[in-house]
């Protein structure tokens, strides 16, 4: 099966620093893809590298096998929505639908006007006129009404107050569950995430810290907690991705594809929460790291 | 016809709570052979949760033997659960409240007896003995 996103050694640079570094990934077919991460992770230029509207500066990237906006087949199998649902404000509601009408050869406008009879909205509405969750589900129609086999959204419920966001992921499963898409969704929040994503990427300081199906991430990572120990002693296979110590306890998120049986430490289900925030601290350690013995040098 | 809920808290994965909560209400009775399952649709429109996280868990479910699909029109219940183990109960969990009282008497708090029995079923289950 091709991968939906499938990147090399991709990279991003503006002047000296890399907005994304080193990212090599391959995501399979049919899953709905939570790239989380903190503001200026990298999330969106990863995100825009998929949809073609950034060029890498280094290494390669392919969208369900082929080039990102290579042709206009191409632009037609991948739905994109930016930051914030962009709209036009001064169109209306049915304009947007004649206007994706026009420009997407496989247009679906049943479905499209289902849609927003379903959500309430005025045909004849201006965009302005719309609230934040009105925008986004206008955004959201527009982009699976041209039926992409795969979806990219770009934080797509960052502005949107809880019961907005609740529809608008509610929303987006059920079009998951009718049009046998793929989504990648980025959010700087987890919560969001939790409910809805089977696959995670976990972006921080430009780089990729972990990747994997949530089901299989949550089975392997495991809170241990014990009489104070150093790490080091761990047996081989146990990879310690945070660790902090008390003068007599140890509590350490351990990455191991066996079970831990050692029965001196007090062994945890993690949270997909608790995962994404220890690989986030172990990143931005790492990046500290590297700053300080690069002052050093100089 | 059940309903699903759940509890993003509890660090188990929403697949799993799915399962539990079929083996749940088939234990206590709630549900019964030919009994449909709510739609994967249902599931997603009620809980905002991937599809493939209900389609997993039936798949389980069916696995196990407890439930079956029929292309088309849903997944329906294969199995009443008629537990052989239910007449244990009684005694069993009157052994537990002597055993609770006599904790009490000792002083142990609420928080130390749950400890103790988590602790000792652990361990016991560790050697093989539970």
């Amino acid at each position: 099966m091709t991968a939906v996103l499938e990147a090399s050694g991709l990279g991003k640079r503006y002047g000296r620093r890399w907005a994304l570094a080193e990212c090599t990934l391959a995501i399979p077919p049919g899953h709905v893809v939570g790239l989380v991460g903190p503001n200026g992770a990298g999330k969106t230029t990863l995100l825009q590298l998929a949809v073609g509207l950034l060029v890498p500066t280094s290494g390669t990237i392919e969208v369900l096998g082929a080039r990102p906006a290579e042709s206009s087949a191409q632009l037609g199998r991948v739905g994109y929505v930016a930051q914030e649902a962009p709209t036009y404000a001064g169109l209306s509601v049915a304009d947007h639908l004649h206007f994706g009408a026009w420009l997407n050869p496989g247009w679906d406008n049943h479905m499209a006007e289902h849609r927003i009879e379903q959500l309430g909205l005025d045909p004849n509405q201006r965009a302005r006129k719309l609230s934040g969750g009105q925008r986004a589900q206008l955004a959201l129609t527009l982009a699976i009404a041209k039926r992409p086999e795969l979806l990219i959204l770009d934080e797509p419920v960052a502005s949107l107050d809880p019961l907005a966001r609740r529809e608008f992921l509610r929303d987006l499963m059920q079009a998951v569950a009718e049009h046998d898409l793929s989504v990648v969704l980025s959010s700087h929040l987890v919560a969001d995430l939790e409910r809805v994503c089977d696959y995670l990427i976990v972006l921080c300081a430009s780089r990729v810290q972990v990747t994997g199906e949530v089901e299989e991430l949550l089975a392997t990572h495991h809170r241990l907690t014990g009489a104070r120990r150093d790490p080091s002693t761990l047996p081989a296979g146990q990879e310690v991705v945070e660790a902090s110590h008390t003068d007599v306890q140890s509590t350490l998120l351990v990455r191991s594809d066996t079970p831990i049986l050692d029965p001196s430490w007090d062994v945890e289900q993690v949270s997909m929460e608790d995962l994404v925030l220890a690989y986030m601290s172990q990143a931005n350690n790492a990046e500290r790291g590297r700053q300080s013995s690069l002052s050093a040098l100089r | 016809m059940i309903e699903f809920h759940l509890d993003t808290r509890s660090g188990v994965s929403p697949y799993l709570q799915v399962v539990h909560q079929v083996r749940q209400a088939l234990r206590l009775g709630f549900l019964r052979e030919g009994d449909q399952l709510p739609t994967v649709k249902d599931v997603v429109a009620r809980l905002a949760i991937n599809p493939n996280t209900v389609l997993k868990a039936y798949k389980e479910l069916e696995h196990a033997g407890l439930v079956a699909a029929r292309p088309g029109i849903g997944t329906f219940v294969t199995k009443t659960f008629s537990d052989p183990s239910l007449a244990a109960h009684g005694p069993l969990r009157q052994d537990l409240r002597r055993w609770l009282a006599k904790a009490r008497r000792a002083g142990l708090d609420d928080e130390s007896i749950e400890a103790l029995f988590r602790d000792s079923f652990r361990s016991a289950s560790s050697e093989g003995v539970a």
